[in-house]
């Protein structure tokens, strides 16, 4: 396959995925806004996210302090900048818009319906936000689906899952940093609003009833990261998200891409056979940094090995 | 003279090869047509078939508007057509090869040497290479047109990159999906294995001693007015959408860039102009073309369709030699006849198109898609002495027609069925045969009276029928 093919497919699913992720972030302040709060509470828990997402900063120099208001729009509506759910939607199309050839018409048209309703329900007024993150995870829903339903399973659809899985891990970590201070630490216990928060990320992640499922006990953070960090049947797990990268890494692999393939194999196996307490020795938050800084060098790998026109053949 | 109707004789008699459709017409209310049509616009958005408009915001996409009433063509009437058409895109072809070689209808005198030789659509690199099979004008589209008589003319022979056959390809799957019951009603040559055709027809022409061609559709890229076409032919056929980065030359080959490492292309489908295609041997500042392509192409390693250069054939001041040329290469009468044509350069062409103006289209020989053209009949009297300036500035680069009365074919338009000008376009294959898919492209001037049927300026496009016997 043509590198430049790859890399569009590869960016579709990323931008695709990071929309969704994008929507259950967003819908955990949503929730969270329709419990009681201080204002503070509120701005602390908006800085934490933009934090998270790599945003704050270019966020502050627009729009100050975060409130509901001007964070929901930007992370949401705002078309100038490139990381909110309305453009990673049009990236997405655009992406997919480039190599058409490549994907089923049924996926095109997904996307590019996505995109068109998208376009016409944020051109005139701000859509009410509940119901748009609903809706974008409706169409994510549909994205996937239709993806798993009519691609040939050859490469085009192994670059596709290769962009899922690693802006899903990306987008697990993300929400799941969000969460954790500097002190977090994962006990069996928690307070009364403490785990009314972690039930919110739970839900955020279609992951509430899992583990009700699961652990059929009291919410707690130790609990709920080993569930989003380590088990390998939470299809939004990083667990799971590496378990899919290491194998459609190497059903793509090339002569030149043994070391991130590699790579991979590792990170996978710290998740497959460490320990929550090993890796969160210096805890959450020092433990999903670093995972994201290794997710980060194998973004550029893959992008070195498979997708950058190489000029030295 | 009143235009040529389609479907109705002067006496306004439905015409044989119209008789049953003209039947299901009658009894059809304008609700029923309107709400089709509506259907087939929905269908157009969804999948997208849509084509960016010069001149306007970036990323404007445009549906080119589809009418669903067909053209439809009797059987004897498309065998004579298509017998002109293969006539004269091998006479094209011979041309072609001529001018890159001996030049004898030069020697000859039939066409003035200057003519050729100081136009800039002559290539001299192209001097004496051999393409494979001799053929340079790979896929033709040829623009023609039925004069008042109801005499078909050629109006253009498009040999570059001509497009618009994937509407061609979507009209008849619209039509299908909206009209069965038309289908199961006539019988109507299918179109469908156009990509099929053109892929055999480029893997005909790869390179000698090529086993497995492998074929690449090359692209200017996403935001090509065509890039739709570009991307739907290359799924068509199963085939790379390629564009210039994704292309190196090492060695006089060609290579596309892939996962797995460097994979060699045999064949080059190119949409995308000569100027553009290697910034080492034409414009340097071009961003889509591949470094070297001309030299492997020079050395034989890699065929590119249509030919660089092929602009020298349907280049409007040559135009009016086609018919000469027919008959200096093939010994034949043409069946084709060209629309009458003045050629400006000669001192009473010029004489008569400035005292007629009111009356002519004057055309740019360069000019393409309907701009730098005067109609005259409907040009106000300023936009007329406006086109004499130009035309005394530089009289060369003129030509001029008679206005024609294009025939007119029924039409869906606000006001109900209606008669709008239309004209062909029909695609020839030329490799190892030449082959034409029945029928072609059918464009609608949808204004009432307007002859211009170019999609950039208002026009829309049919479904085209040529009924089996």
């Amino acid at each position: 396959m043509l590198s430049r093919t790859a890399d569009h497919l590869y960016w579709m699913s990323r931008q695709t995925e990071r929309a969704e992720n994008l929507a259950r972030m967003l819908d955990i302040h949503y929730r969270h806004s329709l419990l009681p709060h201080t204002a503070e509470e509120f701005e602390r828990q908006w800085t934490a996210t933009l934090l998270s997402l790599g945003q704050l900063d270019a966020f502050q120099k627009q729009h100050g302090d975060p409130t509901a208001a001007t964070a929901f729009r930007y992370l949401a509506f705002d078309r100038e900048n490139p990381g909110s759910i309305v453009s990673c939607l049009g990236a997405a199309r655009e992406n997919a818009r480039a190599i058409r050839g490549s994907i089923t018409s049924e996926m095109w048209e997904t996307l590019n319906t996505t995109w068109l309703d998208v376009r016409s329900s944020t051109a005139r007024a701000t859509p009410e936000i509940g119901p748009f993150l609903e809706w974008v995870r409706y169409r994510a829903h549909l994205s996937r689906g239709v993806t798993l339903g009519t691609m040939l399973r050859d490469d085009a659809f192994q670059f596709t899952r290769l962009g899922t899985f690693l802006e899903g891990a990306d987008g697990t970590a993300r929400m799941l940093l969000a969460r954790a201070q500097p002190g977090t630490e994962l006990t069996d216990h928690a307070s009364v609003p403490d785990s009314y928060a972690w039930t919110l990320l739970l839900r955020s992640l279609s992951a509430f009833e899992v583990y009700r499922k699961v652990y059929r006990d009291a919410v707690t953070p130790r609990r709920v990261a080993e569930l989003l960090i380590l088990r390998d049947d939470l299809p939004r797990s990083l667990h799971r998200c590496l378990l899919e990268l290491h194998a459609n890494l190497k059903l793509v692999g090339n002569q030149g891409s043994s070391e991130t393939e590699r790579r991979a194999g590792a990170l996978y196996s710290t998740l497959r056979y460490g320990r929550l307490e090993d890796l969160c020795k210096d805890g959450l938050q020092a433990y999903l940094q670093e995972f994201l800084a290794t997710l980060a060098d194998l973004s550029w790998r893959i992008a070195r090995d498979f997708l950058l026109p190489a000029t030295a053949y | 003279m009143p235009a040529y109707d389609e479907m109705l004789t002067a006496e306004n008699v439905r015409r044989q090869h119209y008789e049953r459709y003209g039947e299901w017409l009658d009894a059809q209310s304008a609700d029923v047509i309107s709400r089709r049509r509506a259907e087939a616009d929905s269908l157009f958005h969804r999948v997208g078939i849509t084509f960016a408009v010069y001149g306007e915001d970036e990323g404007t996409e445009r549906l080119i508007p589809f009418d669903v009433v067909p053209r439809v063509m009797a059987d004897t009437e498309w065998r004579f057509l298509e017998a002109g058409l293969k006539q004269r895109v091998r006479a094209l072809n011979a041309f072609l090869h001529d001018v890159y070689h001996g030049q004898d209808i030069l020697k000859a005198g039939v066409i003035p040497a200057d003519v050729i030789l100081c136009n800039t659509q002559y290539r001299p690199e192209m001097q004496d290479i051999d393409v494979p099979g001799g053929i340079y004008a790979h896929i033709a589209g040829v623009d023609v047109v039925r004069d008042a008589a109801g005499t078909f003319r050629v109006l253009e022979d498009n040999l570059r990159v001509p497009s618009g056959v994937s509407y061609m390809l979507e009209n008849r799957k619209v039509m299908m999906r909206l009209f069965p019951e038309l289908f199961a009603a006539h019988r109507i040559a299918p179109v469908e294995h156009y990509p099929d055709v053109l892929l055999e027809n480029l893997r005909s022409v790869a390179p000698i001693g090529v086993k497995e061609p492998v074929v690449a559709l090359m692209t200017p890229g996403a935001h090509n007015s065509a890039y739709f076409e570009h991307a739907f032919l290359a799924q068509q056929m199963g085939v790379e959408l390629v564009e210039g980065q994704d292309l190196f030359v090492r060695d006089d080959s060609v290579y596309m860039r892939t996962t797995m490492g460097p994979r060699r292309v045999d064949v080059i489908y190119r949409r995308i102009d000569d100027d553009f295609l290697d910034p080492l041997a034409f414009r340097p500042d071009s961003m889509l073309g591949v470094p070297g392509l001309l030299a492997a192409y020079r050395a034989g390693r890699v065929t590119i369709a249509n030919a660089i250069g092929t602009g020298i054939a349907d280049d409007k001041s040559i135009y009016p030699y086609v018919p000469d040329m027919v008959r200096f290469y093939l010994g034949e009468e043409p069946t084709l006849q060209n629309v009458d044509t003045y050629i400006l350069r000669k001192p009473e062409d010029l004489a008569y198109t400035l005292a007629h103006l009111p009356e002519l289209v004057v055309k740019e020989v360069h000019g393409a898609g309907g701009y730098g053209m005067l109609i005259g009949p409907t040009s106000s009297h300023a936009e007329i002495e406006e086109f004499r300036l130009r035309i005394l500035a530089d009289p060369s680069n003129y030509i001029a027609q008679p206005t024609l009365a294009l025939s007119t074919c029924p039409t869906f338009v606000e006001q109900g069925i209606a008669p709008r000008h239309i004209d062909l376009r029909p695609y020839v294959l030329s490799g190892r045969d030449i082959t034409i898919v029945p029928g072609g492209l059918t464009r609608v001037a949808l204004r009432e009276g307007s002859l211009v049927v170019n999609s950039s300026q208002g026009g829309g496009t049919k479904d085209t029928w040529v009924l089996e016997q």
